[in-house]
């Protein structure tokens, strides 16, 4: 008995451990980069870009979690961005004007209609052909690591098809806003206090709430703790982003996109299903879960990501290219890793993947401002996969 | 032989003397401490991390690894098989010490090794056939082999028979009476004590990581040791039930069940019985006899190979999957918990909930007050021992694993619960627990339709007793003064 408890404090503490250490090794990444440039790294103009240019892989890296732990793998998410970004600019830039030309409904060309329906190109081309790829997987049976390595080979060539290699722009100004605008300083002031309140507010509410039901709560001074740590990053963030121009759009869809999937993962069917399903399939399924559909979804929400990763990528950049989105799935697949997802499927978070996608756009903006030749920066990023994968298999490798 | 070691974490001060050439039975309750010194003694737990001394034909050893104690012929045969299924016999049993030169086997030589090896312990298996092809019995004498081949002189049998049918467990039996006979030791762990006593020595009772009692078998019987394992006299295995029997509530007519690509063969064949409210209805027979597939079937397992009809108070029903099942009020708690019963890295609350969820929502979105109460609740009515409900199920034991199954199903509000094999493998308190709870459910008006290999179970808590051969129903009679020979016979007959 004596043994057995002391098992139970040890898989506690390890768990906090994991959350902690994920933390810690950001802000060491961050004094080293900050010492590495002179402080540039630092910079309320840097940090912002980082932030802007980090949230189109960690769109992706939401999906991902999803797929992870849910013992799948999408290898095409960065070729499927890269298709719906080129859908998008092809939208704009050929077939609405054709349209417009052709019937003379002139509106839908320029401006908002042509942006909304851009989108919507963009996000709909996702779900569908990830919804496609998860066909293949859910009910074809064919295995997600070979579906998606095919799916990566097909968007790929359809990007390439579609384009014939020429860069696809300019977009609309509208769109651009999707990838370049700013929160105005005070919008931003607004939204961060209503952040703020909101989180204590839930906090208090919770508290209350457990104790209302007789159900064990964390020590007062550990949760105000949480509480006010959560909150001064969430004005510090807001300070700092205010400092250069404001919080960047991309960013703020970004954050609002993590925290529904965060609901959705931890307080919905779908989300709870789709972690049975990655620990125990079996289990899973004589529970009573239609797998097959289960993973359809998630394909289809990945798919979706992706689509939302295209669009954002095009409007920052104002064009769309045939090797948008190159290396995204690896991207992504570290964020999830780092965050603490588990590759066998049944584990992850959702925060934890942004703070992995923030790990891993720390480390390709920090290289790029010490003027890191490309091809060292691909290195660097290869061996930080596998040392977070090493550190991952290792720390949950069990006594038993 | 002597083996001493005071005071490691899950051992108090345990003193165990094994004598050469004994069969040397070690009974407990899970978690009492058997596995972890199983696992120092054959090295698993390296010296030093456990105090105390082990002392092998004499001398003091310290082993750093397996490799050490399986040199000086310890070999610990666990209750997973570790063979390679796609091997042959001969691979397996030579698996790592294979006769070669320059790194190229011998086959001939491999071969021959293995053939006088079998012959040699009167093993009745063909050393070339592939290991994944034989019965669970014959590979367990695969794995023995495989630990004779190494000169094993202490043989440790970790619930060797758990998935043995009874005549496998025999030969079983025979086998280890043999290697006594020629001067190989073993130390045998069970839950079974009719097999204890049919071939032990000496019987070690552990409990709470302390040796509770080493003595000869003669002078003992099981009621005395079932009383040392749990610490107290058990008046009965079984507790008492007031029956509430009602009318007809569940009728399986004319089921045929073929698994995919065998439907010439089906593995049950036209059985019909009915069930009614409130009652146990115990489903007994060999392996193999079709038990497991016919409550599988019944779940909505093997989809569209089955013919028949079931019939759910006086309505036809269609279960064609899980969720087919659930929504009609049927719950199968499957005979394996670690694999297909339980998410085994998720907590006590998400296992629980896992198949009612969907009746935990409001507004499409999981409620956390229902949640968390409906979890607090099971979790004091089936007395769960886990320190809070979000302790990974993994890290409980086995009999609490078991609990969290239960708790899964009985969530889904089922009317009839089938339990397949409910208690194998869980000690004997939270053995009489269980029983306890079913007799709550049948009272409560639930019909209970239980699977079990063990006979004393079979015939301490069914009402009726369902007894399958070979696929087919070879009689269904009222537990009324009926012995275990009336059902082995029935179970034997064939078809």
């Amino acid at each position: 008995m004596k043994k057995k408890s002391g098992l139970k404090l040890n898989s506690l503490a390890k768990i906090d451990f994991r959350s902690y250490t994920m933390i810690i090794a950001l802000l060491a990444l961050w004094i080293i980069l900050s010492l590495l440039t002179d402080g540039a790294f630092l910079t309320p103009r840097n940090l912002s870009n980082l932030f802007r240019q980090g949230s189109v892989v960690a769109f992706i890296a939401i999906g991902m979690v999803l797929v992870i732990a849910a013992g799948q793998i999408d290898l095409s998410v960065g070729s499927l961005a890269g298709l719906a970004g080129a859908m998008a600019a092809l939208a704009q830039v050929r077939w609405l004007p054709a349209i417009a030309s052709r019937t003379g409904v002139e509106w839908i060309a320029s401006g908002w209609p042509a942006t909304i329906i851009a989108v919507f190109i963009a996000i709909g081309c996702g779900v569908i052909l990830g919804g496609w790829q998860g066909l293949w997987i859910a009910y074809g049976r064919v295995p997600a690591f070979i579906v998606t390595l095919g799916g990566l080979l097909i968007f790929r060539g359809s990007i390439l098809g579609l384009t014939r290699g020429v860069n696809i722009a300019p977009m609309d100004p509208t769109f651009q806003l999707l990838g370049q605008a700013y929160v105005p300083a005070s919008l931003g002031a607004w939204l961060g206090a209503f952040a703020v309140a909101l989180i204590l507010l839930l906090s208090v509410y919770s508290r209350i709430n457990k104790k209302r039901h007789g159900f064990p709560v964390r020590a007062l001074w550990i949760q105000a703790l949480v509480t006010v740590i959560i909150c001064s990053v969430v004005v510090l963030f807001v300070v700092k982003m205010n400092q250069f121009r404001g919080i960047p759009v991309p960013v703020i869809m970004l954050l609002a996109l993590a925290a529904v999937f965060t609901f959705v993962t931890n307080r919905t069917q779908f989300g709870r299903y789709t972690y049975a399903i990655g620990g125990n399939s079996e289990a899973a399924r004589l529970s009573g879960i239609n797998i097959k559909k289960n993973i359809l979804w998630i394909f289809m929400v990945v798919g979706a990501m992706s689509g939302v990763s295209g669009a954002v990528l095009t409007a920052r950049l104002n064009v769309a290219t045939a090797n948008a989105g190159n290396l995204f799935e690896l991207n992504a697949i570290a964020a999830c890793v780092i965050g603490g997802t588990s590759l066998v499927g049944g584990e992850g978070s959702i925060p934890g993947a942004m703070i992995g996608a923030l790990i891993m756009a720390s480390v390709d903006n920090g290289m790029s401002l010490m003027n890191v030749e490309s091809f060292w920066q691909q290195i660097v990023k290869g061996l930080i996969l596998m040392t977070a994968l090493l550190i991952d298999v290792n720390s949950r490798r069990t006594e038993d | 032989m002597n083996k001493y070691f005071p005071g490691t974490q899950a051992l108090d001060n345990v003193n165990l003397d094994v004598y050469e050439g004994e069969i040397h039975a070690i009974c407990g309750e899970n978690g009492a401490g058997k596995s972890t010194l199983m696992k120092i003694l054959s090295g698993v737990y390296s010296h030093g991390t456990y105090e105390g001394q082990i002392y092998y034909q004499g001398n003091e050893v310290k082993f750093a690894n397996v490799k050490d104690s399986e040199q000086l012929g310890i070999r610990i045969i666990y209750q997973e098989l570790t063979l390679v299924p796609h091997m042959t016999v001969a691979d397996n049993i030579f698996l790592g010490a294979e006769p070669s030169r320059c790194g190229v086997i011998n086959q001939n030589e491999l071969f021959s090794n293995t053939e006088q090896l079998l012959k040699t312990y009167n093993l009745d298996i063909p050393y070339n056939a592939r290991v994944g092809a034989l019965g669970i019995g014959q590979q367990q004498m695969v794995e023995i082999a495989k630990a004779l081949s190494g000169n094993a002189s202490l043989l440790i049998l970790d619930e060797p028979t758990s998935a043995l049918t009874i005549e496998e467990t025999n030969v079983l039996m025979g086998i280890l009476r043999d290697l006594r006979a020629s001067g190989v030791t073993c130390i045998y762990i069970s839950h079974k004590l009719d097999e204890v006593f049919e071939i032990a020595d000496r019987i070690t009772v552990l409990r709470d990581g302390q040796v509770i009692d080493t003595s000869d078998i003669e002078g003992l019987d099981q009621n005395k040791v079932i009383s040392l394992m749990v610490g107290r006299e058990l008046t009965s295995q079984y507790p008492p039930r007031t029956k509430n029997i009602g009318d007809i509530t569940f009728e399986v007519k004319n089921w045929t069940v073929a698994k995919a690509g065998n439907v010439s063969r089906p593995v049950v064949k036209d059985v019909s019985f009915d069930l009614r409210k409130g009652e146990i209805l115990g489903v007994s027979g060999l392996m193999g006899s079709g038990r497991t597939e016919l409550v599988q079937s019944i779940f909505g397992e093997f989809g569209k190979r089955i013919s028949g009809e079931l019939v759910l108070d006086g309505a036809p029903v269609e279960i064609r999957s899980s969720q087919d099942a659930i929504s009609h009020g049927i719950a199968l708690l499957t005979e394996d918990r670690k694999n297909t019963s339980l998410v085994l890295k998720h907590s006590v609350l998400a296992n629980a909930t896992l198949a009612s969820v969907k009746d935990l929502l409001r507004w499409r979105v999981i409620d956390p007050n229902k949640e968390l109460s409906i979890t607090y609740e099971y979790k004091d009515r089936l007395q769960i021992k886990a320190p809070t409900i979000h302790t990974i199920v993994n890290d409980l034991s086995g009999g609490n694993q078991q609990k969290v199954a239960i708790a899964k199903w009985l969530l889904t509000e089922p009317k009839i619960l089938i339990m397949d094999e409910p208690t194998r493998g869980i000690d004997v308190g939270t053995k009489y627990e269980v029983y306890r709870l079913m007799n709550e459910l049948t009272s409560e008006g639930v019909s209970i339709i239980m699977v079990s290999s063990e006979l004393p179970e079979i015939l301490g808590m069914s009402d009726r007793i369902l007894v399958m051969s070979e696929g087919s129903v070879a009689g269904i009679v009222d537990n009324h003064n009926v012995s275990m020979e009336t059902i082995m016979m029935l179970a034997t007959k064939g078809a």
